[in-house]
């Protein structure tokens, strides 16, 4: 692994409460590393342990969940 | 040609043609006609010939039943106060000028910077009531009552923008922070580090580089003298010029400070019939009472105009939905390049192309905007002509632009739940402007994802539930009888529950208000209409004892006073269950008859008990179980209230010598005339710290009332015939009515409603709402206001006979049900419940779709539909 390896990451986030702060990152034009990918539930309570194991097994090196 | 930006008070430039603030509606661009040259080059210049320069200003004429004035209101201008130098010190600023500072779409775009060298303060000082409070030099006598709050905000703002500690500084008289949770914001601003320096400055002199010098006289007497880097005026609020001239066009009636006026009674009625009023321009006032008094004279003026009710609605065609069961997934992906904001970091065209090679998607295109009106026209034709059956827009979010682009698949025939967005501008070209190739890489995943999900789409029927046009009214105070006469007056039947043995609530003890109006006559002839009124069923003595049912639909049951139970069903709630006085353990009240609150005096004044003609001294303390841990809040109506009656005790008793003890003193907006008149009157007023409180002693001849005094800075004792108690206003909310209504009670005991600001009415839980002081302690104007906005988002739901709801609900799949029970326990909303074979059913009324249930049910038997496992594996599979 070298000195640029960015993680990638997977975050699940709630459709009410951090999915509207990610919107709200960008109209604040808060910058921040491009390796995140976000995937929207209506709430955290719906994210399955499954779902973060899944996301370890298609290569992301770590999962997020915010709610 | 670039000029003066108005809407960041000029702090910076921008072209001649521009589109006024990023908010406004319609998103269009003008010309701001005083600045531009008159070449009439950009008619010339524009391809698509949107602009037409010569046009004038057009008169149309609309014919209405009611007009409601919301003209608002607008800030004082500094330059009135010379020895603030507003004109010729760059670092002086108006609080406006300071909000598009900190703003991240102002002039700084958000960094702390001061004008004169842009270089960040470490030391800001806020200069409050500017303009307000002050008939000296401003002419203006009233109380602006949002700048106390704006100031704190501004600080606490600040201090977190700042890259190194900031000392910020609020120079002030009183601290009004009088409205619901303000109190914790100034306590929280306190510990953060703001400085709370109790002097009104004089002047402001310049110092070196842009300095300013501040000479100040603090608490103990001693001159002070600091220098900061920038000072900010908290300006107040006044009403715009041009309204005397509107009024007199309207034929409605200004009062002394050009505010159209109202009465108590009827906060929102101007004086002339059919004119209605909402916001500052009736006095100044902050947001969450001018939200309400938007949703209160719509209410007003609805029940003038009931029985127009959709008498000139168009009806809106709906296209017939095409059944796409059993069809392959033909996707349509349409990229925005949302002008330059997208299209400036993400490589649109090469993102384009790559959607084009994702399996299903059959047609791709991009737009300049996609949410624009004319290609949500295209969009739904290509929608028909390609025969696409998922369709995906890759623009902003979902949280803003989802219903837009839903509506346009319902123009195009398709269920509105084959859709998905990809947020290609909010969380990528905004957040990674700075590497485009990540971004543009970012955009392409997001789409995959997309079209992951949108293959696996399935069209998904809403519910649609009947409205019970009926309303259940908790409490029968003002703000209960007012919502239930406002609904009433509509044409709707109301049930009114209240639990005493009688209607009127805290209003049957109140003497006047603080216009001086007789409240007894009014709340009789309240009772008489709301007792005679026969839409109104009025139940006394009851008390609600089960809840049962959603929006549109409760059953709930009451217990009547002669013990039988009594069943009513009914669409729409409003709680008003209300507050009450608080008895304080303090100031030997309960020991002593000369003791007693505010309530008990007002008693003993309409008893005709009051005090009359001796000369024995009153003393009134101020805060008597408010804005102390017990009750962490100030129940803003006691300062005026006190104000009311000492003037009336002065009156009847020119010579009673009258003391108020007082923390803050908070006669807001227009109120403050009355304290204004009660020092003229000769009533004294003495600060004291929540930490030195008076100590009472009571002897037979005359009370003893010893307390530290700050300006002669030694203990004094009052000699008293009596003392009353503004104490605290508690609410009278139970938890089993939050648990009733799945409604949150804050830890003050009182109803929290959805967003203070946004929908200070309403609740998560639809179809309930709140007025009175069940919502926080509010006066009699207040509560009426807010009892209508109640009603008004209620006739909301009551004017339409059927309601649908999200068709993003779980399911149960029946056979696989291992009947554990978990979903029923974990659901919030009570959704999931046993059918009569034993397995758990989802009322999809209910659902709010969180997918709690879905996560939590062990054996994989609940789907949740749109957030379905498979829909979100194949999302995570596809990146």
């Amino acid at each position: 692994m070298n000195d640029s390896h960015e993680p990638k990451m997977l975050a699940f986030l709630c459709n009410w409460c951090s999915y509207a702060g990610a919107d709200l990152a960008g109209v604040s034009r808060f910058q921040y590393p491009p390796t995140v990918r976000v995937l929207r539930t209506m709430c955290s309570g719906r994210v399955d342990s499954l779902h973060m194991i899944e996301g370890l097994k298609s290569g992301f090196d770590s999962v997020l969940v915010f709610g | 040609m670039s000029t003066g930006n108005e809407f960041n008070c000029g702090l910076d430039s921008r072209a001649v043609p521009s589109i006024r603030y990023a908010q406004a509606v319609p998103q269009i661009y003008s010309i701001n006609r005083d600045a531009c040259l008159g070449c009439g080059i950009c008619e010339t210049v524009c391809l698509a010939k949107a602009v037409r320069y010569a046009d004038e200003p057009r008169r149309t004429q609309i014919e209405v039943g009611a007009v409601i004035v919301a003209a608002g209101t607008e800030v004082f201008d500094p330059l009135k106060l010379d020895t603030y130098e507003y004109a010729l010190l760059p670092n002086v600023v108006t609080s406006l000028e300071f909000e598009r500072i900190l703003s991240a779409s102002g002039p700084y775009r958000g960094r702390l910077m001061r004008p004169y060298d842009r270089e960040e303060p470490k030391k800001i000082a806020w200069l409050q009531c500017v303009g307000s409070r002050d008939i000296n030099r401003a002419d203006h006598s009233y109380c602006s009552s949002v700048c106390c709050m704006y100031a704190i905000k501004e600080a606490v703002i600040a201090m977190e923008h700042a890259h190194g500690p900031l000392d910020a500084a609020i120079f002030y008289m009183d601290i009004r922070s009088h409205g619901k949770d303000f109190e914790r914001y100034y306590e929280r601003a306190r510990e953060h580090g703001v400085r709370f320096v109790r002097s009104r400055v004089h002047s402001i002199t310049p110092g070196k580089d842009g300095d300013l010098e501040l000479v100040y006289v603090d608490d103990q007497g001693r001159q002070q003298g600091e220098t900061f880097d920038m000072v900010v005026l908290s300006v107040g609020l006044q009403a715009p010029r041009e309204v005397v001239q509107v009024a007199q066009r309207l034929g409605v009636e200004l009062d002394k400070n050009n505010f159209v006026k109202t009465d108590s009674f009827s906060p929102v009625q101007s004086s002339r019939p059919g004119v209605y009023v909402c916001g500052a321009i009736q006095g100044p006032k902050d947001i969450p009472q001018s939200v309400t008094e938007a949703s209160a004279s719509a209410a007003a003026a609805g029940m003038l105009l009931h029985e127009t009710r959709w008498k000139e609605t168009t009806e809106k065609k709906v296209t017939a939905e095409t059944n796409v069961t059993g069809e392959p997934p033909r996707i349509g992906v349409f990229v925005c390049q949302c002008g330059i904001n997208i299209g400036g970091v993400v490589d649109v065209p090469k993102v384009r192309e790559y959607a084009k090679s994702l399996p299903f998607v059959t047609y791709v295109e991009d737009n300049l905007y996609t949410c624009s009106q004319d290609t949500q026209v295209k969009m739904a034709q290509v929608i028909r002509e390609q025969g696409i059956n998922r369709v995906i827009v890759a623009a902003c979010t979902p949280r803003t632009h989802e219903p837009l682009f839903q509506e346009t698949l319902i123009d195009a025939g398709l269920n509105k739940y084959l859709f998905e967005m990809a947020n290609i501008r909010n969380q990528d070209s905004w957040v990674h402007s700075q590497d485009p190739a990540a971004a543009t890489a970012k955009a392409k995943d997001l789409i995959r994802m997309a079209v992951a999900k949108a293959a696996l789409l399935e069209p998904l029927k809403e519910t649609l539930l009947d409205v019970i046009p009926v309303t259940m009214v908790v409490g029968g105070g003002v703000a209960g009888m007012t919502a239930a006469k406002a609904l009433a007056d509509q044409g709707f039947e109301v049930h009114l529950v209240e639990k005493s043995q009688r209607l009127g609530g805290n209003a049957r003890s109140l003497f006047r208000t603080w216009r001086g109006e007789d409240i007894q006559a009014f709340v009789g002839s309240l009772v008489d209409t709301v007792e005679n009124n026969p839409q109104i069923k009025v139940y006394k003595s009851a008390e609600l004892t089960r809840v049962q049912g959603f929006v549109g639909n409760f059953t709930s049951e009451l217990l009547l006073s002669d013990g039988n139970r009594t069943e009513i069903r009914h669409g729409i709630a409003i709680l008003a269950t209300g507050g009450t006085e608080f008895k304080p353990a303090e100031y030997l009240y309960g020991a002593d008859p000369r003791i007693m609150t505010h309530l008990e005096l007002d008693s003993m004044i309409m008893a005709g008990k009051a005090p009359r003609g001796e000369d024995g001294a009153t003393v009134f303390v101020q805060c008597v179980g408010s804005r102390e841990p017990q009750h962490a809040y100030c129940s803003r109506v006691c300062c005026t209230h006190t104000m009311e009656s000492a003037l009336h005790l002065r009156k009847t008793n020119p010579e009673m010598p009258i003391y108020v003890l007082y923390r803050d003193i908070r006669t807001y907006g227009e109120r403050e005339d009355l304290y204004t008149e009660a020092r003229r009157q000769g009533v004294i007023f003495v600060r004291y710290d929540v930490d030195a409180k008076a100590v009472v002693k009571a002897a037979p001849t005359g009370l003893e009332i010893t307390l530290n005094e700050p300006i002669l800075q030694r203990p004094v004792t009052l000699k008293a015939d009596r003392l009353v108690l503004s104490t605290a206003i508690v609410p009278s909310v139970s938890e089993e009515l939050g648990q009733f209504f799945k409604v949150p009670i804050n830890e003050d005991g009182f109803l929290v409603e959805a967003h203070p600001k946004l929908r200070p009415v309403e609740f998560a839980t639809e179809g309930v709402f709140v007025c009175g002081m069940a919502h926080s302690p509010k006066s009699i104007d207040e509560s009426i206001a807010q009892a209508l906005a109640a009603a008004s988002r209620a006739t909301t739901l009551l004017s339409t006979d059927k309601i649908s709801v999200s068709g993003a609900v779980a399911e149960t799949q029946q056979a696989i049900c291992s009947e554990c029970g978990t979903c029923v326990n974990v659901c919030p909303y009570s959704a999931p419940s046993f059918n009569t074979k034993g397995k758990a059913e989802i009322n999809p009324g209910l659902c709010k779709g969180c997918g709690l249930c879905t996560a939590s049910c062990r054996s994989g038997a609940i789907k949740l539909k749109g957030f379905d496992d498979s829909q979100i594996f194949a999302m995570i599979e596809s990146v």
